[in-house]
């Protein structure tokens, strides 16, 4: 690639600037983004269990925390990415064996991800305010 | 909202582009500057209006992106037609390659309305109000519409589009059955026109060295050929953490092939392949 003109280099045409998001290339970098948040949200656990096991003052201050509007929708992206994460391995899972690269069965599993993953948040959020009351 | 095949536009797309800045990470060089607006002549009634990626070597200027308003009633159907008749009537120093006009010659990839096509088999009747045009993404451009090739032709070159084979030469042709030729069904098509690779996310950012969906689809064409008789040394030469490994099956490729052609699978197929004879090997090894 060390074609010149006039002794002047090329100019390289735009890509991520122009082209349109899709199903296919927005689910591949939200699949990565979901990796960063776990990434990050596994520091959180590691700091949770480190207070708990610091004694009951710092799991109260801790558990204040996560219960703040900020720390519920933290929790809530972890809850999302983990099961978003999940599903899109699966994904990966069954392409890594040659199965569903039809086009239809791309965008069939890609909603389907994020379908499952919504649902997979939602439900076990539901099963954590049910066990609380 | 399931798309069956890459021919279908994206009816629905929450963005028409990624929220990155319009020059965001271009060298100072390739940043695109505003450019002039060709109105259409006088009298037009059904106007559609292109902005098309201009560039001039010549100039000593960055690239820009001009404004031209089409007469439809004067022109064809075909994004290929627009261009044609912005250079037979407005600016005959715009530059695109065009031959076939049907869609078998692969010269006329661009990136229309965001996503990779041939310009003469998009109808403009299928673009938005306002249609960009640009050259295919991520490539040097020579001048306006007409990127370099030259590093995407050298890494066909490099999977040895060829066969290859050992056994001493038959007296006739090498014999397939129906069921073999069928395996390359698919794969024989690809036109060259580098839509696939130019629309990868990954080869925009490791092109280099990866060696992009359009010459692996042609490696695996050989290595799904029962004639061929390299496949190790094919497997061996992939068998690499860019040449294949920078695929992340982000399938733009399959997306974006305007024969409908699948290069995502044929790479699956490729891993896959690397996969099974490794298991052979440790299997023999331990046997």
């Amino acid at each position: 690639m060390q074609s010149r003109a006039n002794g002047k280099q090329r100019p390289n045409s735009p890509n991520i600037q122009i082209y349109r998001p899709q199903l296919t290339s927005v689910l591949s970098i939200a699949n990565r983004a979901s990796g960063i948040v776990l990434s990050l949200g596994a520091v959180g656990l590691v700091f949770w269990l480190v207070a708990a096991a610091n004694g009951p003052e710092a799991y109260t201050y801790t558990q204040l925390l996560l219960a703040s509007s900020p720390g519920q929708i933290g929790l809530l992206l972890f809850v999302f990415a983990f099961f978003f994460h999940l599903c899109g391995g699966l994904r990966h899972l069954a392409w890594d064996a040659g199965l569903g690269f039809d086009l239809a069965a791309i965008y069939r599993s890609g909603w389907a991800v994020v379908a499952a993953s919504a649902l997979l948040t939602a439900l076990s959020w539901l099963v954590s305010l049910v066990m609380r009351s | 909202m399931i798309i069956r095949s890459s021919n279908q536009l994206p009816q629905y797309t929450f963005l028409k582009r990624f929220p990155v800045p319009k020059n965001f990470g271009l060298p100072a060089t390739s940043r695109i500057e505003g450019g002039r607006t060709w109105p259409a002549p006088s009298g037009a009634r059904h106007i559609k209006v292109f902005d098309v990626y201009r560039y001039n070597p010549d100039s000593g200027r960055n690239p820009s992106l001009d404004r031209f308003e089409v007469d439809l009633d004067d022109c064809g159907p075909m994004v290929l037609d627009a261009l044609i008749w912005i250079k037979d009537k407005i600016d005959p120093t715009l530059a695109f390659r065009r031959s076939c006009r049907e869609g078998i010659c692969g010269s006329c990839a661009m990136n229309i309305d965001g996503t990779n096509w041939l310009a003469c088999t998009r109808f403009i009747s299928e673009t938005d109000d306002l249609c960009p045009i640009y050259p295919l993404p991520g490539l040097q451009i020579i001048k306006d519409l007409v990127p370099d090739l030259t590093h995407l032709y050298a890494q066909h070159e490099a999977v040895q589009p060829w066969l290859s084979a050992k056994s001493p030469e038959p007296e006739a042709e090498r014999i397939q059955s129906i069921e073999e030729r069928q395996q390359l069904d698919g794969l024989y098509e690809c036109i060259l026109c580098f839509c696939c690779s130019s629309g990868c996310p990954s080869y925009w950012w490791n092109g280099d060295r990866f060696l992009g969906p359009a010459a692996l689809l042609q490696a695996w064409r050989w290595l799904a050929d029962s004639r061929d008789e390299a496949a190790a040394e094919r497997l061996d030469r992939l068998d690499d953490p860019f040449r294949l490994y920078r695929c992340h099956t982000i399938l733009n490729c399959t997306r974006t092939c305007p024969k409908g052609l699948n290069p995502g699978k044929a790479i699956a197929e490729i891993k896959k392949m690397i996969v099974e004879r490794q298991a052979e090997k440790d299997q023999n090894v331990g046997g």
